[in-house]
């Protein structure tokens, strides 16, 4: 009872928040049409959003504002505004737009605002469609708090009717998805209409500025409510081409309470069981070519897990030690190996990591993640992208034979969707073909220096050792170079840029080939003690060919730090 | 500190075995012990240290014993002295040692005496030996008094839970390799075994044993069958050796024709021994019951940290282990008070059990049923024990109120104070409803037993239902706080 009574008070608050309201801070916009479908299926409450925007104003606009409810804003877990163009069918989404939360002055508490950055100002008379998707956690209530094993499960959902807009909205609708045909009961307005699961309201035409008409829809729900209170990933890159990542879950059931018994008889009884408001299974949707996978707590291996795989996916169906019902806890582990070659992308030398962020168990809640992505020993300038703001920082872990610690990045964010699961990636350098590159050439200008003082003093000893020690030096780095190829190719990302590699050390190759000839030749020129111009006609023809391929080797140098 | 001493058991068994017998028949031994669940139960899921740590000293006590016995030294003698003393201070099973080695050296000073004396007083007495312990035990099992030779006996000795053949053969064979130490592993195994007849939880002791017994059995087979395959490997060598001439291929069919279907058999054998036997479900999917450690786990995560959990000692190392909870008694047995009263409180009308479990400050209790799964080593099983160990402090639990002409009964012919005491309340708590067998009447025959309960409809006043694992095997029951009194 007291959440509802709760929630009963901050409807009273916004209400009297919105009538207390001042004039309109906001530009001249006007919502033509708004489109609001809220999909409640799963214990989260998805919000997809159309919205047409008209500029009525004189001014151009660059900035347009979104405004939730704060009991609504305080659960939102994701939200993103792209703005698309066209019509029906030739209607396509563009790029995402920037938002961030904002704080206009004067405005009541009740109300969260978001401020969007529009792609380009909205001059005097056009129109704009946004596209708002927006995921809320917590926000299905489950009412009553607490059940027994034989009730069904029942949430409570609030929202308003109209839609809450600091600019004037022409005409709305909105509709509610419900899981099922089972509704308990629903805040009747004019033209509400129920088509089995699905709730419609409106369209409600000439609203003013923050509109405001509370609706609560109360009705049964099956969906898991499986919330991971807190979930650490940690995902190790190692240098012999595995990823593994190993995921601690701490789960929560967060529907409405077990109260008194847990009956197993009626729990396994057929054909009726009782306690659908447990669940009793988890699916994992993991990487294609997923091995080695486990699933354990503390006591040990957990034998009720089963695997299904093809080329695009690998599915895992656990099932917990226990049926979860509301309110029950649980702990355990799953880990996995990846084959690097999968998420490991290499360009200018550097190598992305190219891994998804939040748990792979459908429909699940994460209400604090952490992700820890360990890189091999040495790695350096790392940097993480991520589509959204996470809470970054930097670790070394030891594990065995370490010498200098392997760097770790941890991310962390909280309330984490299934939204929220795209790549992030992670960059390290390894700039080592070109370095090897670079050395050989400056082990070429040695050469050419040591001939040049040759030429001046007459001193072949000197020569020939610096011609033994650069000789070595090249064999040396030749041997280097071969397992970074090696690994290059088998990079699939790699496979543009690898030929112009292969070729750069083919030419660099030839090059070092040629200068040997040079060196021998005059060297011997020497020994013969044959004259200055003599020697010189004789590596002519083998000069040019060696600027050349310098040239062609410097180019292709150039070409490769381009990419 | 204790773990790397359990886990040198083997070795000091293996030990044991090659100073009686065969390297093999050791190796074969240690092999068997390291993966005996009667033994390793005790190292590993509950954490019962210091019983493994028992075994190894009651091992290291045997091994320094015979080897004194055969070499005569004083040393080894105080050396046996010395793990013996080990023993004692680990575990109150040095009883069993004590006199085991009694016996033994009766029969030393025997021989001693006369060598022959010796050796005919050695044949009576095993004979009379496996004689008596024969009849004891018949007796004893259809008197009701040691509890009856059913699979809860093999269940233990066995991982999956399947009826396994109980090695007699093994010991038959030792038995005929008899020689002056193969008489004290007989002896050992012999009461061993009679031990863990009469108290299950004894089969700690008889493992060693029964491996050792079983290692010589199955080191001398495969002896005899690896023998016939080098035979027959030898055989065609041989006939090559003839060197190369039309005669080679004549020699090759001029071969036993019983050979390839005794090498054939050899290797069936081989393979066979260490085939694993598993449950299979209606799909053919394997069934494993993990119904411990699901409760065990649901204690961990649902329950407050500081609740008090209240449940017969044999799992009272595993549930704090595994269940990170509190317990009442545990397998720790110095306190024996404790263990009684909760005894006493299994054993009391549900009212007075309250009372008990209130004072004890007592939040969840936990039995073991295997009333649905064929499960025998249960706490009804075991309830005789909590009758007699409840009585033996507290008189007011009397042992004959729960039986019938001698028998503990759930039955129709059930006593009437069995019927309405805690352990079978919770035991049998909407049993009743369930229909355990595929068209038969819900709830009314008991699997472990094998018999149709009495007492079908259960109500229960303090307590509720907290927990059941999937198989029903662990039922984990609330205690409710008091009800205000008007």
């Amino acid at each position: 009872m007291k959440k509802n009574s709760s929630v009963v008070v901050d409807l009273l608050l916004l209400l009297l928040a919105i009538t207390v309201l001042a004039t309109p801070a906001f530009s001249d916009l006007v919502l033509s049409k708004v489109e609001r479908r809220i999909d409640v299926t799963s214990q989260i409450a998805r919000v997809t959003k159309t919205l047409k925007v008209v500029n009525s104003g004189s001014e151009s606009v660059s900035e347009f504002t979104l405004t939730f409810p704060k009991f609504l804003g305080n659960n939102l877990a994701y939200l993103s505004v792209s703005h698309s163009e066209g019509k029906g069918k030739a209607k396509r989404s563009l790029a995402n737009l920037s938002v961030k939360e904002a704080h206009p002055k004067g405005m009541p508490d009740s109300i969260s605002f978001y401020s969007v950055s529009l792609p380009k100002p909205l001059s005097k008379g056009d129109t704009l469609t946004l596209e708002v998707v927006a995921a809320f956690t917590n926000v299905l209530q489950p009412f009553p708090e607490k059940i027994t094993q034989r009730d069904i499960h029942l949430v409570m959902l609030q929202e308003s009717a109209q839609y809450l807009s600091p600019y004037v909205v022409e005409s709305q609708s909105l509709s509610i998805k419900l899981p099922n045909a089972r509704i308990e009961s629903y805040s009747k307005l004019e033209n509400t209409k129920v088509q089995g699961s699905e709730i419609k309201y409106g369209p409600y035409k000439n609203l003013a500025q923050y509109s405001y008409a509370p609706i609560v829809v109360h009705f049964e729900s099956k969906a898991a409510f499986a919330v991971a209170e807190k979930l650490v990933r940690e995902i190790e890159v190692s240098h012999w081409g595995n990823v593994q990542v190993t995921e601690h879950y701490n789960l929560v059931h967060r529907g409405a309470q077990l109260k008194g018994e847990f009956s197993r008889l009626e729990y396994q009884d057929r054909p009726n069981p009782q306690g659908v408001s447990a669940f009793r299974h988890l699916l994992a949707r993991l990487p294609p070519r997923a091995h080695s996978i486990y699933y354990r707590d503390d006591i040990g291996n957990i034998s009720t897990s089963q695997m299904q795989s093809d080329s695009k996916k690998t599915e895992l169906l656990i099932e917990p030690r226990f049926p979860l019902f509301g309110g029950w806890k649980t702990f355990f582990t799953i880990g996995y190996g990846l084959p690097l070659s999968d998420f490991l992308f290499a360009s200018e030398g550097k190598r992305f990591l190219d891994i998804s962020f939040g748990s792979p168990m459908i429909d699940l809640v994460t209400e604090k993640l952490i992700v820890q992505v360990v890189l091999p020993e040495g790695s350096k300038d790392i940097s993480v992208t991520t589509p959204f703001a996470v809470k970054q920082s930097h670790e070394i872990k030891y594990s065995h034979l370490d010498i200098a610690g392997r760097p770790v990045v941890v991310l962390e964010k909280n309330n984490v969707v299934p939204d929220h699961n795209q790549k992030i990636q992670v960059l390290a350098t390894l700039q080592e073909v070109q370095n090897i590159i670079q050395k050989c050439l400056a082990a070429h200008d040695k050469l050419e220096a040591s001939l040049r003082d040759l030429s001046r003093t007459g001193d072949i000893q000197t020569c020939k050792a610096a011609r033994k020690s650069t000789d070595s030096l090249l064999k040396d780095l030749s041997k280097e170079l071969r397992p970074l190829l090696a690994s290059l190719q088998s990079f699939p990302s790699a496979s543009q840029i690898s030929p112009k590699v292969e070729e750069l050390v083919a030419k660099e190759r030839e090059l070092q080939e040629k200068l040997m000839a040079k060196h021998t030749t005059v060297v011997e020129g020497y020994e013969k003690k044959s004259s200055g111009r003599d020697i010189e006609n004789r590596i002519a023809s083998q000069q040019q060919k060696i600027i050349a391929l310098r040239q062609e080797v410097d180019d292709l140098l150039e070409f490769i730090d381009e990419i | 500190m204790t773990r790397p001493k359990s886990s040198t058991s083997p070795s000091r068994l293996c030990l044991l075995t090659v100073n009686k017998h065969h390297n093999e028949a050791g190796l074969v031994d240690a092999a068997l012990i390291a993966i005996c669940p009667g033994y390793i139960s005790r190292s590993v899921a509950g954490s019962y240290d210091n019983e493994a740590v028992a075994i190894f000293a009651l091992l290291l006590t045997f091994y320094l014993f015979v080897k004194a016995v055969n070499t005569g030294s004083l040393s080894w003698a105080l050396g046996s002295a010395f793990g013996y003393f080990y023993m004692v201070s680990s575990w109150g099973g040095y009883v069993f040692i004590i006199n085991l080695v009694f016996y033994f050296l009766d029969w030393m000073k025997y021989q001693l005496n006369d060598i022959k004396l010796f050796q005919t007083f050695l044949r009576i007495n095993v004979t009379s030996a496996i004689l008596v312990g024969g009849i004891a035990l018949g007796v004893g099992t259809t008197s009701g008094y040691i509890s009856p030779w059913t699979r809860r006996f093999y269940s233990l000795l066995d991982p999956l839970m399947q009826r396994i053949t109980f090695p007699l053969l093994p010991l038959f064979l030792s038995i005929s390799l008899r020689h002056d130490a193969t008489i004290f592993i007989v002896m050992y195994g012999l009461t061993s075994l009679y031990f863990a007849g009469v108290m299950i939880r004894l089969i700690l002791v008889a493992t060693p044993a029964i491996c050792l017994i079983s290692a010589i059995a199955v080191s001398a087979t495969v002896k005899h069958l690896t023998s016939l395959l080098r035979a027959e490997q030898k055989v065609p060598q041989t006939g090559s050796s003839k060197g190369p001439g039309s005669s080679k291929a004549s020699s090759k069919v001029t071969l036993d024709p019983s050979q390839p279907f005794q090498r054939n058999g050899a290797i069936a054998l081989l393979v066979g021994v260490f085939y694993l036997l598993t449950a299979r479900g209606a799909h053919g999917n394997r069934i494993i019951f993990d119904d411990y450690c699901e409760a065990y786990y649901w204690l961990r995560q649902n329950t407050p940290t500081d609740a008090k959990v209240m449940s017969w000692w044999d799992y009272g190392y595993q549930i704090t282990a595994m269940g990170n909870i509190t317990v009442i008694v545990d397998n720790n047995t110095w306190n024996n008070t404790h263990i009684a009263t909760v005894g006493r409180a299994m054993s009391s009308y549900e009212d007075e059990a309250y009372d008990i479990m209130r004072s004890l400050d007592v939040n969840y209790v936990l039995v073991v049923f295997g009333g649905v799964t064929g499960y025998s080593s249960d706490d009804i099983n075991k309830f005789l024990w909590m009758v007699r160990i409840g009585g033996g402090v507290d008189p007011v639990i009397k042992e004959p109120d729960y039986l019938v002409n001698g028998e503990l009964r759930v039955d129709k012919g059930a006593s009437p104070k069995m019927l309405n005491c805690l352990m079978y309340k919770l035991c049998y708590y909407r049993f009743g409803e369930l229909v355990t067998e595929y068209g038969s009447q819900p709830g009314t025959y008991d699997r472990a037993r094998w018999v149709e309960i009495e007492k079908k409809y259960i109500k229960l006043k303090h307590l509720e239902e907290a927990y059941t694992t999937s198989n029903w095997i662990v039922r984990i029951y609330r205690v409710k706080p008091p009800t205000n009194r008007l």
